[in-house]
């Protein structure tokens, strides 16, 4: 007897192609503009633990070619490891240094800046990309970013974060060309903090 | 059952992901060349892959394309690329800069200014700026790492010392965010101001050297120069013979086997703009 194929518990993208590319252009748009809130529209089902936004950015940019690590948060839920792998047929790493894309559900918690692959200075771009959920992601007073893709300055307030942001920024910043690169996501909306940008106060 | 097809936009959704993870490093990191699994396209090396690429990785279907071929919008590469995006993603294509969302080009910047929002991807040729001083990759990176740009220096040098100015014209080479030395691609350094604070998006992709680049918007882009050899850009002691327009890139047009020739604008949608609406060109 044969048995129907079983229907994934989430169903990502209703349009893979279509979401997938809206979605890297409000990715595109975010890194090209360091600090600008984004919002996006089409909003993928998947796990509830993960905000939609970031949910969305994963869909997007994962495949079999990007090992994922997974913070502790997050992999306390079996449903995000299984619809990411089902999704987009990731593999998981343990050793954050191994990980094209970190996701952490936890920011205060989030492992050292500089345990993730920084790329090598021939190679700045062999380098994990940072998905950090917020409860809180707006263009309010908070961090002051200035650098390139930013007229003169740029606000962006975002909570919680690792305690020591302040310090993990500079000294990314101190590394460039290498470094992480961060993406910050709440609710529907992202906002980006590539490692050319310089962070105050 | 409808008959097989494309994927949207050509490239099959791995590939995308692909060029896009690379962009987004681009970006992060303006100005620094990062590798990418160049595709063979359906056009030779040559014809703009890298452009096409990233175009067709970043298209939506409510984009508006316009594609220029050393500024015009009726040349056969510009005509080419612009109906295989009109196949293979059922965009709509316009001439008009003001009203494109991606502007993919050829070796120009349009001379209408760029706008916050808009996304100009240049076809790039040769990426490595250093190349024809040094042709081995591993030493030219090692150069970038370092910021061992000396080199460059001399060879703009030696232009003075040969020929009592900057004799490099096209290709001419820029610092991006103080940091990477880049090849703007082979557009005239006319065009090289309007990278810097520039309100657009630059994009860079080189298909058959397998390179992705870009500049933010908002950032600074400064070409070499010594203190007293300032950088400069052509001009021209004529305006356009079709519209009048001074302070544009002027092509030289042969006119007859006698030796007659016309200036016109390279920029054919600025100079169709202004032929339409004289009255706005003599306040020009």
């Amino acid at each position: 007897m044969r048995r129907a194929a079983p229907r994934p518990r989430f169903s990502g993208f209703d349009d893979p192609v279509f979401d997938a590319q809206m979605t890297f252009r409000a990715v595109m748009n975010a890194t090209a503009n360091p600090g600008r809130v984004e919002e996006l529209s089409l909003l993928p089902d998947m796990p509830s633990r993960l905000a939609a936004s970031l949910a969305a950015a994963a869909l997007a940019l994962i495949d079999h070619d990007t090992p994922v690590f997974l913070d502790r948060s997050f992999a306390s839920d079996p449903d995000i490891a299984a619809s990411l792998s089902f999704h987009t047929g990731c593999g998981f790493v343990e050793d954050p240094s191994c990980a094209a894309f970190a996701l952490i559900g936890h920011p205060a918690e989030c492992p050292a800046f500089s345990s993730f692959a920084q790329g090598t200075l021939e190679y700045p771009d062999r380098s994990a990309t940072l998905f950090l959920q917020v409860e809180k992601l707006d263009n309010e007073a908070g961090l002051r970013l200035r650098g390139p893709g930013i007229s003169d300055s740029r606000h962006l307030a975002a909570a919680p974060l690792p305690a020591s942001l302040a310090e993990e920024l500079a000294a990314n910043r101190e590394r460039f060309p290498q470094g992480v690169d961060l993406l910050l996501f709440n609710g529907s909306r992202l906002a980006a903090l590539p490692r050319s940008t310089r962070v105050e106060g | 059952m409808s008959a097989p097809s494309y994927n949207f936009a050509y490239l099959d959704e791995q590939t995308k992901r692909m060029i896009r993870r690379a962009i987004l490093k681009a970006i992060a990191v303006p100005g620094y060349q990062v590798p990418f699994a160049s595709r063979e396209m359906p056009m030779p090396y040559g014809w703009g892959t890298g452009g096409v690429q990233i175009t067709a990785s970043i298209i939506g279907p409510k984009d508006v394309l316009k594609v220029i071929d050393q500024g015009s919008d009726d040349t056969t590469n510009a005509v080419s690329i612009r109906a295989f995006f009109a196949k293979v993603a059922s965009v709509a294509v316009t001439t008009r800069t003001r009203e494109a969302d991606i502007i993919q080009t050829r070796h120009r910047i349009p001379e209408t200014p760029l706008a916050e929002g808009q996304i100009i991807v240049f076809q790039v040729p040769i990426p490595e700026p250093l190349r024809f001083l040094e042709p081995r990759e591993t030493e030219t990176r090692l150069m970038h790492a370092l910021e061992d740009y000396g080199p460059m220096h001399i060879k703009l040098y030696e232009d003075i010392a040969r020929h009592g100015h900057i004799a490099t014209t096209y290709a001419y080479p820029v610092r991006v965010a103080g940091r990477y030395l880049m090849d703007p691609s082979p557009t005239p350094k006319f065009d090289n101001p309007k990278m810097h604070i520039s309100p657009a998006l630059q994009l860079f992709g080189a298909g058959r050297e397998k390179r992705i680049y870009a500049i933010p918007p908002n950032t600074e882009v400064v070409s070499l120069d010594f203190e007293d050899h300032p950088f400069e850009v052509q001009r021209f002691d004529r305006t356009c013979a079709l519209c009048g327009a001074a302070g544009v890139y002027l092509d030289e047009v042969l006119t007859d086997d006698k030796g007659a020739r016309m200036f016109v604008c390279s920029d054919t949608d600025h100079c169709e703009c202004r032929q339409a609406a004289p009255r706005l060109a003599e306040g020009a």
